[in-house]
């Protein structure tokens, strides 16, 4: 019994590590500046946690082997444990764990801890009940108003119809060109597009309930958060089309919520712009 | 760390065998409905205190997430519309307040085992409590007068929800000294423990110090 | 204070009636097999709708014979639809994190076992105890009502997020009457666990034999103990903001839902409310409440380990003060479920130094176990088994922990497969080698049988590589970005990973079918198991030295009283290899 529970528990590990060890299924690409840290910080994260696992397994394994019940007459080691040792590990688990997720520090501070550069550009997502719409400014550089829903007027108390959102006409986001300046030249989307090497700042809205949007390749995962407007920023490195997809449950249609992100060069890109702002 | 010898962890139990026995106390009827022989189970008065006070500290956690509830929604919205509370809420502290200083009057002619006061002071804590029960819903009367509801303004629903909460919580500890006034004749007489009063005074005292820290919430914060 | 003593000691005899006796019963033992009964009842339908949900993954189009029956609508044909998925996962994890994992390793056996191993004769309240097992009735009956409603179980995962928690019926199937009940159901469980937990504390404080001191006290008490203080202050939160939900949902309030929304093209009247306002709250139960689940698995491995390694535990202080940091830490880090939520990154990042921080306390138990073993003269009975399978899956649960810990790696693995391996690995499967253990462990004590000893084996193996094959891959499957509660596969990225998906299912069919083992052993050893012997597994603590079942009043109107800690096994100079904890005999080297 005890050679067969140590034995599993070696195979198990061996076999749980090996695909790791050989990539067998691993990250995507990646297409962002951010990303090489974060895959780096990965890697140093999996070779301490893979050691740890290893050792602790291993040692797991050989204690139920080696101390088995033998059927000898010798008695189990009489002792309540040692301090040392408990020690040791403490401190050793601390500056481990603790110094790992310092080391992410400056990761997480590019990403969030400052804002998007003055000059990049701004691209509104929206997420709604199962799909994606990407607003960008136009020419002006704004963004007009939505009118989404009935808004509340704190001073009445009551609730407007300030509804422009018409599926059928293609006003997804409720603009009301013929009133708001800002939103004549904005331009509405479904495939998010971006030039390469250029920073982009995605600002996140939703309409309804809390989406998330995720890049594999971007190494980005970001919520949708109603009554939200969450920017996030990234420059993307390197050309193709890759998937967006809905990363927090949204409801029945969670799964088939999607879209496509395409890195372009720059000529491309602005050609794409054109043809998508004279099919506004 | 080498002790090999007992120590007694409960003084209270040392002499007493049989402290612990099953029984009846402040938590519901006692020797009723259960049936068998739970007569002799009892655990010391302590324990009910104990368990009482650990029960507030759940109490704590409600108020405090309802608290932390309103903090930050408050902080974040533009719709915030702070109402006036209604004078009576003045009028309803005092007769809280005044409930607690009853409730320990018949605490006091207990121990005197002087029956008439000790039960002229529960009743009075009874209809105290009741009166304030009363003037929280002409509270609520009053702001729904004004056209003020549950679902007007986010200030209102925390008015209405943290009044609610506490109502409750109070309408419990009146059922408690129900069964306290229930149980009274035999108090006084020694034929049972004084137990589900005192449990039920330290409720008591809890949700009047409660309803001033909500009163404060209200009128200083919303 | 005139307080009446009770003068006469009475031995008091168990109700006669049937309904005293086993249904409205006062005794923690009749209680704790209650809450047994019904976690047991809820894990196989737990279990059911994850074989169900596995089914749909793989074979989208299988149709499934009767359950056209229970839900025409949501399974038409008996083919599970993709709403009726997330159905399935919604309460598939309201019932395994509520109605399981908070129920049986506290309600159940800390229940039963704690006024035993504790020498007294009963909970301190046996009403309250009462009470709290039957609301906990009530709230399952509220959540399994779900089932039975026009368009089924909500669909909003048993985190509920608002808004689509909270706008009703517009936010899809479930959403109407479905959420209504869930949260309902919740906070009536609320209200039930914090009962329970104030009557755990109070018994364990005050009503402990004469002689045992906190620290002499079985690893199992005070993992209850614990966890009783964490379900007390958690659970009070929760259901504050079940409270407020309810209120967004029928009160016409707005705490969750902000302005101008539009649900399947309907004005949401709701003004100013902050979704992320119910994610603090909620998690701040929730992380509690994965230790709630966790906790008193650890304290029955380190029991058990100790017991069948003939050695006492390797440090029992560092393991009270682990766990009793784990408690603490446990309050202060929920924002670590909240890395990409929009919450202020600054804060973030103090959540996941936190994180890191309660990593600590959870190496040093994972050390202490495998020290345990270090010198040990091991016995390899079933509950040994799986207390091994605990540690095992606990470190493999635990490490996963580090990388969803820090932010900038959470980015790419929040809400993918990954998160699922690591809270099934730590939380689900783990906890359940707690429940398997103590199940192993204690029965022969509660049914005065034992249990099949080869049954037992081969579920255990089964069991213990099936929970391998089932959630490793699923760390590949994060590491490929395949992202959680997908009702199906249609992204181009996600395609290629349908055989890992069919390997996942295949060993979920198998390992769920081993547990019908486990159901037949469990009850042919009721009726037809070996005799069990006082104390058939030697070990030290008091609810051996009763009978096996213990007699109503557990310990026939005596008071024992303690002499030694909870683990003195193999003493030298000891006649025997273990020393009762009310053995009076004295040892030098006692300690
Ligand atoms: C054979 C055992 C089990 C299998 C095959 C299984 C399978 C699954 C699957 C397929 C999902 C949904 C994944 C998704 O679409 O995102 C899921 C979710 C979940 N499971 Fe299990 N599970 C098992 C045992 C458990 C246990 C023991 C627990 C106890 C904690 C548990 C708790 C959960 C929770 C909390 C969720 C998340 C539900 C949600 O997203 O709202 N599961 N499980
Ligand atoms: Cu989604
Ligand atoms: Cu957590």
């Amino acid at each position: 019994m005890a050679l067969a529970v140590a034995l599993v528990v070696v195979i198990i590990t061996l076999l749980s590590g090996y695909f790791f060890w050989a990539h067998t299924w691993w990250f995507p690409i990646d297409i962002s500046k951010h990303g090489g840290a974060i895959d780096r910080q990965f890697t140093l994260t999996l070779i301490i946690t893979g050691i740890i696992f290893v050792l602790a397994q291993l040692a797991l394994a050989y204690a139920v082997w080696r101390y088995r019940d033998r059927g000898d007459g010798r008695k189990a080691r009489y002792s309540h444990g040692n301090n040392k040792l408990e020690a040791t590990w403490t401190i050793a688990a601390t500056v481990l764990f603790i110094g790992l997720t310092l080391m992410g520090y400056h990761i997480w501070a590019g990403i969030h801890f400052v804002g998007a550069a003055p000059g990049a550009m701004r691209v509104e997502v929206w997420g709604q009940q199962f799909a994606w719409y990407f607003r960008y400014p136009g020419p002006d550089g704004q963004f007009g108003p939505v009118h989404i829903g009935d808004k509340y007027d704190p001073a009445t108390g009551k609730y407007i119809d300030d509804n422009k959102v018409d599926d059928a006409t293609g006003n997804y986001l409720g603009l009301d060109r013929d009133h708001d300046a800002a939103s004549k030249d904005d331009i509405v989307t479904a495939t998010l597009a971006v030039p390469v090497n250029q920073q982009v700042e995605l600002i996140l809205r939703s309409k309804d309930v809390t989406h998330s949007f995720f890049v594999r390749e971007l190494r980005l995962k970001q919520d949708l958060v109603p009554g939200m407007e969450i920017p996030i920023h990234f420059t993307a490195t390197k050309t193709g089309r890759f998937e967006i997809a809905c990363a927090e449950l949204c409801g029945l249609g969670h799964y088939k919520m999607r879209a496509f992100f395409e890195v372009m060069t720059e000529p491309d890109y602005q050609k794409w712009l054109q043809n998508m702002a004279a099919a506004q | 760390m080498a002790s090999t010898v007992l120590t007694p962890t409960k003084p209270a139990k040392a002499g007493k065998p049989g402290g612990s026995g099953r029984g009846s106390g402040g938590f519901g009827p006692g020797g009723s409905g259960g049936g068998g022989g739970w007569e002799g189970y009892r655990v010391p008065s302590r324990t009910y205190r104990l368990g009482m006070w650990f029960g507030l500290g759940g109490i704590v956690m409600l108020f405090a997430a309802f608290t932390s509830a309103m903090v930050v929604r408050r902080g974040m919205s533009f719709d915030w519309a702070s109402i006036a509370v209604p004078r009576i809420l003045w009028l309803n502290t005092g007769v809280l307040l005044a409930s607690s200083l009853t409730l320990e009057l018949s605490r006091r002619a207990l121990a005197r085992r002087s029956a008439t006061q000790f039960n002229r002071w529960l009743y009075a804590t009874l209809v105290l409590g009741l009166a304030f029960l009363g003037g929280q819903l002409v509270a609520w009367r009053e702001l729904a007068s004004r056209g003020v509801y549950l679902a007007t303004n986010p200030s209102s629903s925390f008015f209405y929800v943290l009044t609610a909460a506490h109502g409750l919580h109070l309408a419990g500890g009146i059922i408690a000294l129900g069964y306290v006034v229930f149980r009274a004749g035999s108090m006084v007489r020694g034929l049972t423990r004084r137990t589900p009063l005192d449990v039920a005074a330290i409720y008591w005292h809890f949700m009047d110090g409660l309803w001033i820290y909500i009163f404060f919430l209200l009128t200083r914060w919303s | 204070m005139a307080e009446m003593q009770a003068e006469i000691v009475h031995r008091h005899e168990a109700p006669k009636a049937f309904i005293w006796k086993y249904i409205f019963s006062l005794d923690h033992k009749v209680i704790g097999i209650q809450y047994y009964l019904l976690a047991l009842f809820s894990v196989f339908v737990g279990l059911t709708l994850s074989i169900l949900m596995r089914i749909h993954l793989v074979w989208p189009q299988a149709s499934i014979p009767l359950l056209d029956k229970v839900s025409p609508l949501g399974a038409p044909g008996g083919v599970i639809s993709p709403e009726y998925y997330l159905s399935l996962l919604t309460l598939h994890g309201t019932i395994m994190v509520f109605f399981v994992l908070t129920t049986a390793p506290q309600g159940g056996f800390g229940n039963y076992f704690l006024p035993l191993q504790i020498g007294a004769e009963d909970m301190a309240f046996p009403r309250l105890n009462m009470l709290s097992f039957w609301t906990t009735f009530a709230g399952l009956a509220v959540l399994m009502a779900t089932f039975f409603i026009h368009d089924g179980p909500p669909i909003g995962g048993w985190t509920s997020y608002p808004p689509l928690s909270a706008v009703g019926g517009a936010a899809g199937p479930g959403m109407a009457v479905g959420e209504t009940l869930w949260v309902v159901s919740i906070a009536i469980f609320c209200v039930a666990s914090m009962l329970g937990a104030i009557n755990f504390i109070a018994t364990t404080l005050d009503l402990r034999a004469r002689g045992l001191s906190l620290m002499k006290l079985p690893l199992t008490c005070w993992a209850w103990f614990l966890t009783a203080i964490l379900g007390l202050l958690s659970f009070a939160v929760l259901l504050a903001a079940g409270v407020l939900l309810l209120l967004d949902r029928t009160g016409g309030t707005s705490f969750f839902i902000p302005g101008g929304l539009l649900v399947s093209d309907k004005p949401i009247l709701h003004s100013g409310g902050s979704p992320l306002l119910w994610q603090h709250l909620f998690w701040f139960f929730g992380h509690p409440e994965v230790y709630i689940a966790i906790l008193p698995g650890m304290g029955v491995t380190s029991h058990v380990l100790s017991t069948f390694a003939r050695k006492p535990i390797f440090g029992y202080r560092a393991m009270v003060y682990a766990m009793s940091a784990i408690g603490v830490l446990g309050f202060c880090v929920w924002g670590h479920h909240m890395f990409v939520s929009g919450m202020s990154p600054y804060s973030a990042f103090a959540f996941s130094v936190l994180t890191m921080a309660i990593a600590i306390p959870s190496a040093i138990k994972t050390f202490n176990w495998i020290g345990t073993l270090l010198g040990a003269k091991i016995r390899f009975s079933t509950p040994m088994l799986f207390s091994i399978g605990f540690v095992s899956l606990f470190v493999t649960g635990g490490l996963s922990g580090i990388f969803l810990g820090q932010p900038p790696l959470d980015i790419y693995f929040h809400d993918t497969y990954f998160v699922l391996a690591h809270f099934h690995m730590i939380m689900g499967v783990a906890s359940i080698f707690g429940i398997f253990t103590a199940t192993y462990f204690w029965f022969p004590k509660m049914f005065g049988r034992m249990m099949n000893e080869t049954l037992g084996k081969i579920h255990f193996w089964i069991t213990f590589v099936g929970v391998y094959a089932i959630f490793m891959p699923m760390h590949y499957l994060g590491l490929e970005g395949n992202p959680r509660r997908y009702a199906e596969f249609i992204d181009n990225f996600l395609l290629p990973l349908m055989s890992v998906h069919r390997f996942i299912s295949i060993a979920a069919f198998i390992t769920g079918a081993a547990q019908l083992i486990f159901l037949f052993n469990l009850i042919w050893s009721l009726f037809k198991g070996k005799k069990a012997t006082e104390n058939p597994w030697e070990a030290t603590t008091l609810e051996w030295t009763v009978p096996s079942p213990p007699p109503f009043d557990n310990f026939a109107g005596k008071h024992p009283v303690i002499y030694h800690g909870a683990y003195e096994f193999s003493v030298p100079g000891a006649e025997k290899d273990y020393i009762m904890q009310n053995s009076p005999e004295e040892v030098a080297a006692d300690h």
